[in-house]
């Protein structure tokens, strides 16, 4: 839901920083994000780890097997990458549930960059693993029809930014329509499902952006056939 | 009728026949899931999460229309023309 009240937004206001409201939050969830990782590693105890660093072992062992799952053994060198992204799309859309805060996945502008990241990553890695022959992914299994099929794939490819894209802007954003929405309507009550409905959208949207960029980044990586 | 209006009713006509051929998928999506379930509980987690993910990919289909209802109703390209008359 967007908030009438944006503290953050606020007090960058206050400091001149008058840079959107989407900006503002990414940067405090990178924030949030590093101190975490700092206050989770500062002191690490190995034989029976407690609290925060017992949380986050949680919370990485689960995407380490679910990455490894996915992306065998080869992708599992891209852990940092698909590991950020899943942290960080989460906590952008549970940061709607904070009163004074917005998501910033509620905005194509975060969205755009995060998934133009993946499809520079897919290339580059593709380019690093397989060198010049990384042309092949693009022929298809017979010569003359290459060219046709080169069309094709390419125009693929770049519907795969729009579609992560649009996808994520569009759950976010949608869910935040129907709220305020509801708001406006019954303000008591009856939003609760539809917020409770909106923590399910915010691990599933991030679950599935970080399966398709799993999916994309493994093609690049496996053999042309 | 003014253009405003034809906009309203071609945002609200889209999203309808969008929502008609989603709920059509994820009908079908969910009831083969539900069947091989019951079928086979222990498959139960796996089928469970393979479902959702093909849900979200259908229900994808009518966030875009839902994004191009909300361009038409919010951020029309042709307003300055329209209204500039």
């Amino acid at each position: 839901m967007v908030h009438p009240f944006l503290v953050f937004e606020w007090l960058a206001k206050q400091i001149h920083i008058n840079l959107g409201p989407h900006v503002i939050y990414g940067w405090l969830i990178a924030i949030l994000l590093i101190v975490l990782a700092w206050r989770a590693t500062r002191n690490l105890n190995e034989g029976a780890p407690s609290g925060l660093q017992n949380f986050m072992e949680v919370v990485i062992e689960g995407l380490e097997k679910f990455i490894e799952e996915n992306a065998g053994p080869k992708g599992k060198e891209y852990f940092p990458l698909f590991a950020t992204l899943a942290l960080f799309i989460l906590s952008c859309n549970l940061i709607a549930l904070v009163p004074g805060c917005y998501p910033p996945t509620a905005n194509v502008n975060t969205n755009l960059a995060m998934a133009l990241t993946v499809f520079g990553a897919t290339h580059y890695i593709g380019i690093k693993e397989h060198g010049f022959k990384y042309i092949k992914h693009f022929m298809g299994p017979v010569l003359p029809l290459a060219p046709l099929i080169f069309i094709i794939e390419v125009i693929s490819h770049i519907a795969r930014p729009i579609s992560l894209t649009l996808r994520l802007f569009g759950n976010m954003y949608g869910h935040e329509m129907v709220l305020m929405v509801f708001l406006a309507l019954v303000p008591l009550f009856v939003p609760l499902p539809m917020m409770l409905m909106g923590i399910m959208v915010a691990f599933i949207q991030t679950f599935v952006f970080t399966l398709l960029s799993i999916i994309y980044i493994s093609g690049a990586i496996e053999e042309a056939h | 009728m003014s253009y405003f209006t034809w906009c309203i009713i071609v945002a609200g006509f889209s999203t309808a026949i969008a929502t008609l051929g989603c709920g059509i998928g994820q009908g079908i999506g969910v009831y083969k899931a539900v069947e091989g379930i019951s079928r086979n509980p222990g498959a139960g987690t796996k089928i469970m999460v393979s479902m959702a993910i093909g849900l979200a990919f259908i229900e994808a289909l009518a966030i875009y229309v839902f994004v191009v209802a909300m361009i038409t109703l919010m951020a029309n390209p042709f307003t300055q023309i329209v209204v500039g008359k």
